[in-house]
């Protein structure tokens, strides 16, 4: 079973969606023991960095460190893939996972935040989440606050300046688009991070 | 402010195929009136969705005037599908009329009426779904002696008291994630989008504006986007009877040198 993190943020439903269609046993769930349970985890996130407060007040932040370091497979989507980072300028008392480096910034004032729409991929490195899909793909965003591009990279996006789109170490990814509303490329990757 | 596309900047301009559903089906009047019928918004939004929308918006015209909840198994049955951005507006009065219709798959909710009743509900539905999920919807006319432009609510029906620009700057201020402006004087028309007042929202404001109303062809998105300075644009009539297929359109769009999406 995939478990889907709720933390109480944002609509969880088009992740769900999407790994319905892909014919993926999944469950929205905020319980430690789903988290014990699951073969992978989805972090999905939306709205403020803030709101991921909420895992570690709920216990979740330190189950899903466990399943990581136990081999779970993990994906975080837009926030939750910024919170695998240290931290953001988005909420400076708010500590992320800490499994990335580096701090989550906000776009300069040349271009006009939140970064909505659809942005292409500029893949850099071999990847297993990404496999089949092809640089220069366009994804959906939306976001005010980008991760910074690390060794951990495999996809960086330009808007104000480059940022990493796409993360990925061992069997930790992380995207900033929503792969469920990037159409068949982003259903690509979600069927390429179920079947690992 | 002003933005300029650029091409070191690859975020694209984005089309946006809209239905509007009265009673479940779609339809689509000229200035928001004389309805024909138009479809099914499942198979609708599935088949805009593949050849090559960026963006589905659905729209329950009747909802605000008639008091009635948005069509909730319509939006079931066109999320169902639907893997790009799908916004649902249409007689959402509040934070639990927004969530039941974000249960039932939507992306984004679209308010209009009811901000304008009360601009306290962007912020309730913000803070909890976070603004981009939530999209201000301002149908504007232009005033009588040409000086300004007014918001309108219910559909167009009655004048909300509101200058137009100085409304979507609050509604940014709010919470809003993006505006949905539909030119009342353009809507249906095929003359071409407002412009002017899409220019003059879109400079005003940090968060994406959508031109909505007058679309009729693809030198009308481009027009909108360069001179407009619209992120988005969106367009229903030209899709359903025919006029264009969306990926002819866009071809034709980006042929102009506007980044778009492509191939999708």
């Amino acid at each position: 079973m995939i478990a889907i993190v709720d933390y109480g943020a944002g609509n969880l439903i088009s992740v769900k969606k999407a790994l319905d269609w892909l014919g993926q046993e999944c469950a929205i769930t905020s319980a430690l023991e789903d988290l014990v349970r699951a073969s992978k985890i989805v972090l999905p996130g939306v709205g403020h960095f803030a709101s991921t407060a909420a895992l570690a007040r709920l216990g979740l932040k330190g189950a899903i460190a466990n399943a990581i370091e136990g081999g779970t497979p993990f994906l975080g989507i837009c926030v939750g893939m910024q919170w695998m980072f240290e931290r953001s300028q988005e909420s400076p008392e708010t500590s992320g996972l800490g499994l990335l480096h580096g701090e989550c910034e906000r776009f300069p004032a040349s271009v006009k935040s939140p970064h909505v729409g659809w942005n292409q991929l500029e893949i850099s490195s071999s990847s297993r989440l990404l496999r089949g899909v092809p640089s220069a793909s366009f994804v959906y965003f939306t976001h005010s606050f980008r991760a910074p591009i690390t060794e951990t990279t495999v996809a960086c996006c330009e808007y104000g300046g480059q940022f990493s789109a796409a993360v990925e170490r061992e069997h930790v990814f992380g995207v900033q688009f929503h792969p469920e509303k990037s159409g068949t490329v982003g259903l690509k990757m979600l069927s390429n991070f179920c079947e690992l | 402010m002003s933005f300029e596309i650029s091409r070191s900047n690859m975020l694209t301009k984005r089309i946006i195929a809209c239905l509007d559903v009265d009673g479940g089906r779609v339809v689509k009047g000229v200035q928001f009136e004389n309805l024909r019928d138009a479809g099914d918004p499942a198979e609708l939004a599935q088949s805009h969705g593949e050849s090559g929308a960026d963006e589905i918006v659905l729209l329950d015209i009747s909802a605000a005037h008639q008091q009635r909840a948005t069509l909730l198994d319509t939006v079931r049955r066109s999320a169902r599908q639907l893997f790009i951005p799908f916004t649902v507006g249409g007689g959402i009065r509040n934070l639990e009329d927004a969530a039941a219709v974000f249960s039932a798959g939507a992306d984004k909710i679209s308010i209009n009426s009811a901000a304008l009743a009360d601009p306290t509900v962007i912020t309730r539905i913000a803070d909890r779904f976070g603004s981009q999920a939530v999209v201000v919807a301002i149908d504007a006319k232009r005033s009588g002696d040409g000086s300004h432009w007014e918001a309108f609510t219910y559909g167009g029906r009655a004048a909300a008291g509101r200058d137009a620009i100085v409304w979507a700057h609050e509604a940014e201020d709010r919470g809003a994630g993006e505006i949905l402006l539909t030119s009342m004087d353009r809507d249906g028309t095929g003359i071409g989008f407002d412009c002017e007042l899409t220019r003059a929202v879109a400079d005003s404001v940090r968060i994406p504006v959508i031109a909505s109303g007058g679309a009729g062809g693809a030198q009308h998105f481009v027009e909108v986007f360069r001179e407009g300075h619209a992120d988005a644009a969106l367009a229903a009539s030209i899709f359903h009877y025919g006029f264009s297929r969306l990926v002819d359109l866009k071809e034709r769009i980006r042929s102009q040198g506007i980044p778009v999406r492509w191939p999708c």
